[in-house]
């Protein structure tokens, strides 16, 4: 047994070292390709034999390595036209068969439900970790995974339907994984109808399944965005446009900022989009202003933003640096007041942000 | 629309992509055999096969209305028989490529409108969209793509739909069926390969088509998720007005000129509104004291402006006033505006001396609103 653990390759590193590999390969080699769903009985796991079996007719050497228990009969027929490595019987309950897996060399792997606890005294705890380890030793693994068993998904889901998962999968092997399909239904095709379809039940079930619908397209945007970020960078790639809304506030002495740091934060929200407050030290800057921008940091961080401090003696070339390579859409601003305010703005630092903002929006807030 | 009862209207179902060849088609008539064995009546009122034999395959054992011959300019197109299907008068109908525009001399322009005559008429649509083609994103596709896609739908019309799910497919299976011939015939899938299919650009159209698949389900869940704004301290200007029935205090204009880049203002303005859930005004102010007295260019400029907000259901006004800023103003106040949406101002016609122009004195006057200066897309940085 203490033989196994001490060979058995480190998930977490496991993990780093397929991030790095993601970045240097780009999106093109394949490794890992995870179908996600929502709910149960969204058809997940159809929809990866099914893409097994197309792979097979394709020439493609493919087998299955795990199934999930209450196989629907069109599942079974697929599995029927495929290879299948038996699970090991390990201790009264059963696990993939890694070490047979390894040994028969398949160019790809289908292992279903991968938030599955392995029984104890497996290779692997988890079949998440058993997935990473075939894939570390170059096969192609296909899995399935619902929204539910995400650990950092877990708060998010308990909110909607009041229970948690037992079985978890951390994000990052959505991460590792460089294919991500969602499998989408509408949530009528899952109602069991409990009571009628007009009853309170169904619609709290309605209520529920659409909610966690809403969750797992957003959970799949990021990793797509994530994916996207990596291949721009790797192509060195500096895009004039975002796929997400990224709303920059800039902190400015003088400025109302707890008016504009409760709409940035109202915003995002609303566009499920990200934002973050900086502010920029330089050597102009008065001990005053500078308490003042420590003091609307604070209230942006309890407010719960990010903030940074970005350093430059150009407010607005700082400003921008930090804009296009976050790729923000929306930057918020407010002009300093004076006895005739307006003759700040032109000219001033507002209008040369707005001059520089090319294909970001700017928001401008009176000052206070 | 509004002459037949709620309980008769049909159910819209759009099935969402981000490219061609994702799957859409064939998932829409794997559902609509699934119907057809429940013993429902589907029939298919149009369908885009692309020569995709799958597809094509798929279609078997469906009812297929005969498509209508519409000639236009001594050519024969081929159009959805509107007529046909609502004397068939089937429960659910299958109509392809929601965005379509039909050929001039059909009975509507468009074909989500022919959908609509549908839905009116108690049928229930299946339709496919892809992302590229919903308005409020034509700018972002454009910078994205370099496509300028001609063919879009309101994102009203889309708000229609009662139900919209997203065929997903990762880019790269995507790339392998175009590079296997699966998706378009060689010549046309390298030219395809040149714009939309370029892998940046199917990952960045793919995240869009998600994000927007998750705002519709967001929408239409029966409980608005608790909106917080409603017990933020605001605003200047929020706080004076009244939360609309989302919960929502802000109010968008956005500034109509016959400047081009009023297009894109609009739209920008419109999908901010959407996702606030606030409503959003289309201003036009007339510095003279006849719109006839306008040269012809800007005339027609300005009114293709105003139908084109019409169109994406701003509300707009048309106010007379000698001074732009002031006649604004006035009306934002008026109607408790929380936000103007104004076009970046064109730089290099206007030398830094000369100082104030339009947007600087918006901004300078609207010491209770914010004004959002919106980014002049281009796809290109200058230098």
């Amino acid at each position: 047994m203490a033989n196994v653990t001490i060979s058995r390759p480190d998930p977490d590193r496991l993990l780093r070292q397929l991030d790095t590999q993601a970045l240097e390969q780009q999106l093109s080699q394949e490794r890992l390709k995870v179908f996600l769903g929502y709910a149960s009985g969204v058809g997940k796991s159809f929809r990866m034999f099914d893409e097994g079996r197309r792979r097979r007719e394709r020439g493609q050497d493919v087998v299955v390595g795990a199934v999930q228990p209450n196989l629907s009969p069109e599942i079974e027929s697929l599995i029927r036209m495929l290879e299948v490595i038996p699970p090991k019987k390990v201790s009264g309950g059963e696990a993939m068969d890694v070490e047979a897996i390894l040994a028969r060399r398949p160019q790809v792997c289908l292992a279903d439900g991968a938030a599955y606890d392995n029984p104890p005294g497996s290779r692997n705890p988890k079949r998440w970790q058993d997935i990473l380890e075939l894939v570390s030793r170059g096969i192609v693994v296909i899995t399935s995974l619902n929204l539910q068993h995400i650990e950092e998904r877990r708060e998010v889901v308990r909110h909607i339907t009041g229970t948690e998962a037992e079985e978890t999968v951390p994000l990052s092997f959505l991460y590792a994984a460089n294919e991500i399909v969602i499998v989408d239904v509408p949530p009528e095709l899952l109602l069991e109808r409990a009571g009628g379809p007009d009853s309170a039940e169904a619609a709290e079930q309605r209520r529920q399944l659409s909610a966690l619908r809403e969750q797992a397209l957003l959970l799949t945007a990021e990793v797509v965005d994530r994916q996207l970020e990596d291949y721009l960078h790797a192509h060195g790639i500096e895009p004039l446009w975002g796929t997400q809304e990224r709303i920059l506030v800039c902190l400015t002495p003088g400025l109302n900022a707890e008016v504009m740091i409760a709409s940035a934060r109202r915003n995002a929200q609303r566009f499920h989009g990200e934002w973050v407050v900086v502010y920029v030290r330089h050597s102009l800057l008065s001990e005053k202003d500078e308490r003042e921008l420590q003091r609307q940091a604070e209230v942006a961080r309890h407010a719960g933003a990010h903030v940074e401090v970005l350093d430059g003696d150009d407010p607005v070339e700082a400003l921008m640096d930090f804009a296009r390579s976050h790729r923000v859409t929306q930057i918020f601003v407010s002009p300093r007041r004076r006895r005739h305010w307006w003759n700040s703005v032109v000219g001033g630092p507002v209008d040369r942000l707005i001059r520089a903002a090319e294909g970001m929006d700017v928001r401008v807030f009176p000052p206070s | 629309m509004t002459d037949v009862l709620p309980q008769t209207r049909g159910r819209l179902k759009v099935y969402l992509g981000y490219a061609a060849g994702v799957g859409k088609t064939f998932q829409m008539l794997a559902d609509a055999h699934e119907l057809k064995q429940r013993g429902v009546d589907v029939v298919i009122g149009y369908l885009e096969p692309h020569g995709r034999k799958d597809t094509i395959a798929r279609a078997e054992g469906l009812e297929l209305i005969p498509r209508k011959k519409v000639v236009y300019r001594a050519t024969s197109f081929e159009e959805m028989d509107l007529e046909v299907i609502l004397q068939r008068r089937p429960q659910v109908c299958v109509v392809d490529e929601f965005a379509h525009s039909n050929v001039p001399g059909s009975a509507h322009a468009k074909r989500w409108e022919d959908v609509l005559t549908l839905l009116d008429a108690g049928i229930d649509v299946l339709t496919t969209l892809n992302i590229q083609h919903l308005e409020s994103l034509n700018d972002q596709v454009w910078q994205m793509s370099g496509v300028r896609v001609r063919e879009t739908v309101p994102d009203w019309v889309m708000k229609q739909a009662d139900e919209v799910v997203m065929v997903d497919l990762t880019p790269r299976a995507l790339l392998n069926r175009l590079e296997r011939g699966v998706v378009y015939p060689p010549e046309k899938a390298r030219r395809a390969l040149e714009n939309f299919f370029q892998e940046s650009t199917l990952v960045a159209l793919r995240e869009l088509a998600l994000r927007q698949t998750a705002h519709e389900v967001e929408i239409r869940q029966v409980t608005p998720p608790e909106f917080e704004g409603a017990t933020d301290p605001g605003a200047p200007g929020e706080a004076a007005a009244a939360p609309t029935p989302s919960g929502s205090r802000d109010r968008i204009l956005v500034h109509l000129t016959e400047h081009p880049s009023t297009a894109m203002l609009i739209r920008r303005g419109r999908r901010v509104a959407d996702y606030l859930q606030t409503e959003c005004f289309g201003v036009y102010v007339l510095t003279v004291s006849d719109f006839a007295k306008l040269p012809r260019e800007k005339r027609e400029a300005i009114e293709r402006h105003l139908n084109f907000a019409r169109n994406l259901h701003l509300e707009t006004h048309v106010l007379e006033g000698s001074d732009v800023v002031e006649t604004l103003m006035t009306f934002a106040r008026l109607h408790r505006i929380t936000q103007i949406f104004v076009a970046r101002p064109q730089y290099s016609r206007w030398p830094a001396f000369l100082g104030i122009n339009l947007v600087h004195r918006i901004v300078a006057e609207a010491r209770d609103m914010q004004v959002t200066i919106v980014a002049e897309r281009r796809r290109e940085r200058r230098n």
